[in-house]
């Protein structure tokens, strides 16, 4: 049974996604919903918003305490701000679980008129991490592309050794749905867009879907989209079994 | 699509992304606020947004008077006061106020029957833009005719400013009866909605296919108090807008913590009795016979 935090967010998508894959799945919104869980899920949301909720619902230490004990989890957008050690241009007083050694910015790619859709592709996400212990892997299915929805999405400006990164945004080339080049807007955030080569000589751009352990979070909304390949691995991460998988 | 040199195309201002900043919404609780001190309390009470205004709905509907959209400094100071997304009110059909709004980047742009309209016959065509529009909505015909128009979000209108929830329950449930009630109708029967709600077929398959509208459905209007705020999320509601339910009450800051737990917790009623308790003096409010003007009306 996969656990999806239900205080705020997109919870259906997450539900389906996994509906889609045969595996169960139940919200969580109070103490007692961790029980039994064999995973739990941090859907997108206001990162802010979910961590009032979490504090004013009792769910944050407990909830930090199955992560520490290595209850699978997955955070997506809002949810991977959670799972951060470290995060910038949050709030001062933001509590995270702080499961992946990661520097996450938010809204790191300007706000919502520079929320963007495009492909992650297995060729620009650099060489391929090693195999968790787990023996799970990488999220790329047989095309190696993966569709990825930025909403307002934070971005992964650093992690540490520990982590393994499974998928990279691509270099930067922003096309409008108009058609309209979007370098061509001017604005004061335009020059948010730049800085994407990280100059490590890694292949791609910024880490898009990191993992540590039992904890994988991803920048993007795969939960949005009809690729169940990042749910699939989660699943196999949290060692459920669905028809899907 | 596929590139060997590691670059992709990023696209920007899709539906699927303005509509999926709805869905982020959901569940929470979007506060009018008219200064960035104020904005910073909404945040720290936990809104999921801020809708940024001169003057909220009760004060426009008290002085009378053009209401038109902000003035780009109020809006510019509440971006830098807030992490959280900053909405921003265009007048109906007034294309040239929503184009400031997006270049000012505002995260959503709310065409609104809470300002005076600039068009009597046509709302903005949405579809162009970059940032989400969220549109209001009496019935399921309006919030269609909206849809088709680009809406990524549709709210209830409810009866702004007036601190009474009554019209905002009686256009949820006109829109979510509504979409019920397509549910069971056979596929000859569709095209009698469609010609009834004014709507697009299309538009009216996939409502009755789904059971649900293609976008979130939010309510607004009238919002005061926590139980306020469980009654519309039970009736169907998604997310909560509340105008002048927040700044208007004793005790600002924990009246919207409060809002915001209710409709966390919506069905919880233990939960929404005691974030109610002691919370002083909601908004004071108005009887709807006593309204010299319906906002509602606005927009067809």
């Amino acid at each position: 049974m996969i656990g999806i935090l239900a205080l705020q967010g997109d919870v259906r998508e997450h539900a389906r996604a996994f509906a889609d894959l045969g595996v169960d799945t139940s919200e969580v919104r109070r103490r007692g919903d961790l029980q039994g869980l064999d995973g739990i899920v941090l859907p997108g949301g206001e990162s802010t918003t979910l961590s009032l909720l979490l504090e004013s619902t009792g769910l944050f230490d407990p909830l930090e305490r199955e992560l520490n004990a290595g209850l699978p989890v997955l955070g997506t957008c809002a949810g991977l701000v959670l799972l951060a050690t470290r995060v910038e241009d949050g709030r001062p007083d933001q509590r995270t679980f702080g499961v992946i050694d990661c520097t996450v910015r938010r809204n790191g790619y300007g706000r919502q008129r520079y929320s963007f859709e495009t492909m992650l592709h297995r060729s620009s996400s650099g060489t391929p991490p090693p195999t968790a212990p787990d023996g799970v892997g990488a999220p790329w299915s047989e095309g190696g592309e993966l569709p990825a929805i930025f909403i307002r999405a934070p971005r992964v400006v650093s992690v540490g050794p520990d982590v393994q990164v499974l998928a990279r945004i691509a270099r930067l080339s922003v096309r409008n749905w108009s058609g309209q080049d979007s370098s061509a807007l001017s604005g004061p955030e335009t020059e948010e867009h730049g800085g994407d080569l990280r100059g490590d000589g890694s292949a791609g751009g910024d880490p898009a879907l990191c993992r540590q352990g039992n904890a994988l979070g991803s920048a993007f909304h795969p939960e949005l989209t009809n690729s169940r390949d990042v749910h699939r691995l989660f699943a196999r991460m949290a060692g459920v079994k669905g028809a899907g998988l | 699509m596929s590139d060997g040199d590691g670059a992709s195309e990023r696209t920007t201002g899709g539906f699927v992304v303005k509509r999926g900043l709805a869905d982020m919404l959901r569940g929470g609780v979007i506060m009018d606020v008219v200064t960035a001190d104020q904005a910073k309390v909404a945040e720290d009470a936990g809104a999921v947004a801020v809708m940024a205004l001169e003057r909220v709905p009760a004060d426009i509907r008290r002085d009378g008077g053009v209401a038109r959209m902000s003035d780009p400094e109020l809006i510019v100071g509440i971006q830098e006061a807030v992490t959280i997304p900053v909405m921003a009110k265009a007048r109906i059909g007034h294309f040239a106020e929503a184009q400031v709004l997006q270049a000012l980047a505002v995260d959503f742009i709310d065409e609104s029957e809470v300002l005076t309209p600039a068009d009597e016959a046509y709302h903005i065509d949405k579809w162009p833009f970059t940032v989400p529009f969220v549109c209001g909505a009496t019935n399921l015909g309006e919030a269609l005719r909206r849809i088709s128009e680009g809406a990524a979000m549709i709210r209830s209108k409810g009866e702004a400013g007036t601190g009474n929830v009554v019209e905002a329950v009686k256009h949820l449930r006109s829109i979510i009866g509504d979409i019920r009630r397509l549910t069971q109708a056979d596929s000859a029967e569709l095209f009698g909605w469609a010609k009834s709600l004014g709507a697009p077929i299309g538009l009216v398959r996939e409502v009755a296919e789904a059971g649900r509208l293609p976008v979130p459905l939010f309510c607004a209007g009238g919002i005061a108090t926590p139980a306020d705020a469980s009654l519309v999320m039970q009736l169907g509601a998604e997310a909560v807008f509340v105008g002048s339910g927040i700044f208007k009450s004793a005790e600002p800051e924990r009246t919207a913590r409060a809002v915001v737990e209710a409709t966390a917790h919506f069905d919880e009623p233990d939960t929404v009795a005691k974030v109610s308790t002691g919370l002083g003096r909601a908004m004071p409010g108005e009887e709807l016979s006593e309204l010299t003007e319906r906002l509602a009306q606005r927009g067809w």
